[in-house]
């Protein structure tokens, strides 16, 4: 499934200073459906170079980071449980303090 | 050079005392203008009771919407507007608006309040201006430096809009004083810089229903949004929980292009302007997401208001007092003030200050210097003989650093320095681990040594 991944507000700077990702993430075997816990794990595994703790805690992302699927709040979508779809967009963005 | 020395301060001090007898002028300006403001608004609340012919100059040109001639001529611009006009125009004249941190988000934020005609703009913060701040914080100036934002902001605003109240908060915003100061206004404008002064003004706002405009800007990135407006979330539907202090960059430590804050701040301002004059739509459950690199804006749609949240949900019990009790500081686990972070971690006898290391290199100990600053922090200045190896990759570097001291004598010391003295304190219990059980720390950093050592030295 393609989708395209994008990172901000300081996140891209856990994988290489990247921010926009168009990556391949398929679901895992035996399942039909690929949501947002598979796809954190994926991006845990995958690009996340360093402090990963920076990014996620436990299962999910840590607070302070807003999920957007498709320029649409995670929350509004079911978070963890959000499915997936070929073409996504998905946005991780850490909310910023500064002025 | 004795005489050249002596006269410029004579002139310094000339300065001074211009400078303070100025400040005093303009404070006994404005205390004489709020007067006159409270006599035309008694005499104006007369006349319109009596229904008796309006005064000439100053007051209600008589066309139904409060304008007098000279507000008519100068906002005429905004009143041409099908879309906003004098309906608008007037509730604006009729708003409050107060604005907290007169910075990088604030100092546009208020210079178009105070252009566009808003009844009266309040201006907190606590801080002084510094030349360091000026790249971004627009509305202040070089003769402002050491002086407090709040008043060089309201004599910004003033000179371009005499005809507004310009109410100025000199203070930190805090629990014991934020009710106080945010019942006067009708919207809030959070345009501070840190974390637990954004937990405290969202559920200050909250607790007294006033709609909070919230923007932040850090590097090259800016967000913004309206919290709590008609039925919308607040900040802590969004963010129940604090994120960790190491997540919270600073514009002091990451650095900030000064057009991006900017930009947000201009964006706040015509929130807010929308919000008191009732016109479009405002940016609730929306984020503005900015990104100046790829000059990107991309508007998201967030969650509405969290049955669950503490602090607005439904079965939240947060009351004034509740507030005032919360300590902000601790929920986030850092402070309100920009006070830099000071570890100590290393007993004493592996520190030393700068100018006993100034002396040991007078002396010509056999040493090596590291500076453990990131390399972009390196380029911008940096001591003789220094060799650069970032914290992040010491544990990388450690052959070098061996080398390094192999070149000297036997029995070379080993510094270790960096900005302000935490990093280099870190860098230094790693080296004593990893057997570098001679290693020392410069206490304070660059910055002491600029302080204490070399006044030319550049801080940043
Ligand atoms: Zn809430």
């Amino acid at each position: 499934m393609q989708l395209t991944l994008e990172f901000g507000g300081g996140l891209e700077l856990l994988c290489d200073s990247v921010k926009i990702h168009k990556v391949n993430v398929n679901p895992q075997d035996g399942e039909d459906k690929l949501n947002m816990k598979d796809l954190l794990a994926w991006v845990r595994t995958n690009l996340i170079k360093e402090r990963p703790e920076m990014f996620m805690k436990g299962d999910s992302v840590r607070p302070g980071v807003l999920v957007l699927v498709n320029d649409c709040d995670w929350e509004l979508s079911g978070q963890l449980d959000t499915t997936l779809e070929e073409k996504d967009v998905v946005v991780f963005i850490s909310t910023l303090h500064g002025g | 050079m004795e005489a050249n020395g002596g006269e410029s301060s004579r002139i310094l001090r000339e300065i001074e005392n211009l400078k303070s007898a100025k400040s005093e002028i303009e404070r006994r300006i404005s205390d004489l203008e709020a007067q006159l403001r409270d006599i035309d608004e008694k005499d104006e609340t007369k006349t319109n009771s009596t229904r008796s012919c309006p005064p000439l100059s100053n007051g209600d040109s008589g066309f139904g919407h409060g304008l007098s001639p000279d507000m008519i001529y100068r906002y005429s611009r905004q009143l041409l507007l099908p879309s906003f006009g004098v309906q608008a125009q007037s509730s604006l004249l009729k708003a409050s608006i107060l604005v907290v941190g007169a910075g990088g988000l604030g100092s546009p934020a208020l210079l178009y309040l105070a252009a566009c005609g808003v009844g009266r703009l309040g201006i907190v913060d606590h801080d002084v201006v510094e030349l360091n701040n000026l790249h971004r914080q627009i509305i202040h100036t070089e003769a402002y430096i050491g002086q407090s934002k709040v008043e060089s902001a309201a004599a910004a605003c003033h000179s371009i809009n005499s005809t507004i109240q310009i109410v100025e908060h000199k203070e930190a915003l805090r629990t014991s004083n934020a009710l106080e100061i945010l019942s006067k206004y009708d919207i809030v404008i959070d345009a501070t810089d840190n974390a637990p002064s954004r937990y405290l003004i969202s559920d200050c706002c909250v607790v007294l229903g006033k709609p909070l405009v919230s923007g932040a800007a850090i590097g090259l990135e800016g967000q913004l949004t309206v919290y709590n407006y008609n039925g919308g979330p607040c900040y802590r539907c969004l963010f129940p929980t604090p994120p960790p202090t190491t997540a919270c960059q600073r514009c002091s430590d990451s650095g900030v292009l000064g057009i991006v804050p900017g930009i947000i701040g201009c964006h706040q301002a015509l929130e807010a302007i929308k919000i008191a004059s009732d016109v479009g739509e405002p940016l609730s459950r929306r984020m503005l997401l900015f990104d100046a690199l790829t000059a990107r804006i991309r508007i998201v749609k967030i969650r509405g208001r969290s049955s669950q949240c503490e602090v607005c949900g439904e079965n939240a019990t947060f009351t004034a007092k509740q507030f005032q009790e919360f300590d902000y500081e601790k929920f986030t686990q850092s402070p309100l003030s920009m006070t830099p972070l000071k570890l100590d971690l290393l007993p004493t006898e592996a520190r030393i200050s700068s100018k006993e290391y100034k002396e040991r290199v007078v002396r010509g100990e056999p040493h090596a210097l590291v500076d453990v600053r990131p390399a972009h922090h390196f380029k911008i200045s940096s001591l003789p003989n220094s060799m650069n190896v970032p914290l992040s990759s010491l544990e990388a570097r450690l052959p070098e650093i061996s080398s390094a001291l192999k070149r000297e004598e036997e029995h070379a010391s080993l510094y270790v320095v960096c900005r302000r003295g935490n990093d280099s304190q870190r860098a230094v219990d790693y080296l004593h681990k990893m057997g570098f059980t001679s290693a020392k720390d410069i206490i304070g950093g660059l910055e002491s040594w600029a302080h204490d050592v070399d006044p030319n030295f550049p801080t940043y």
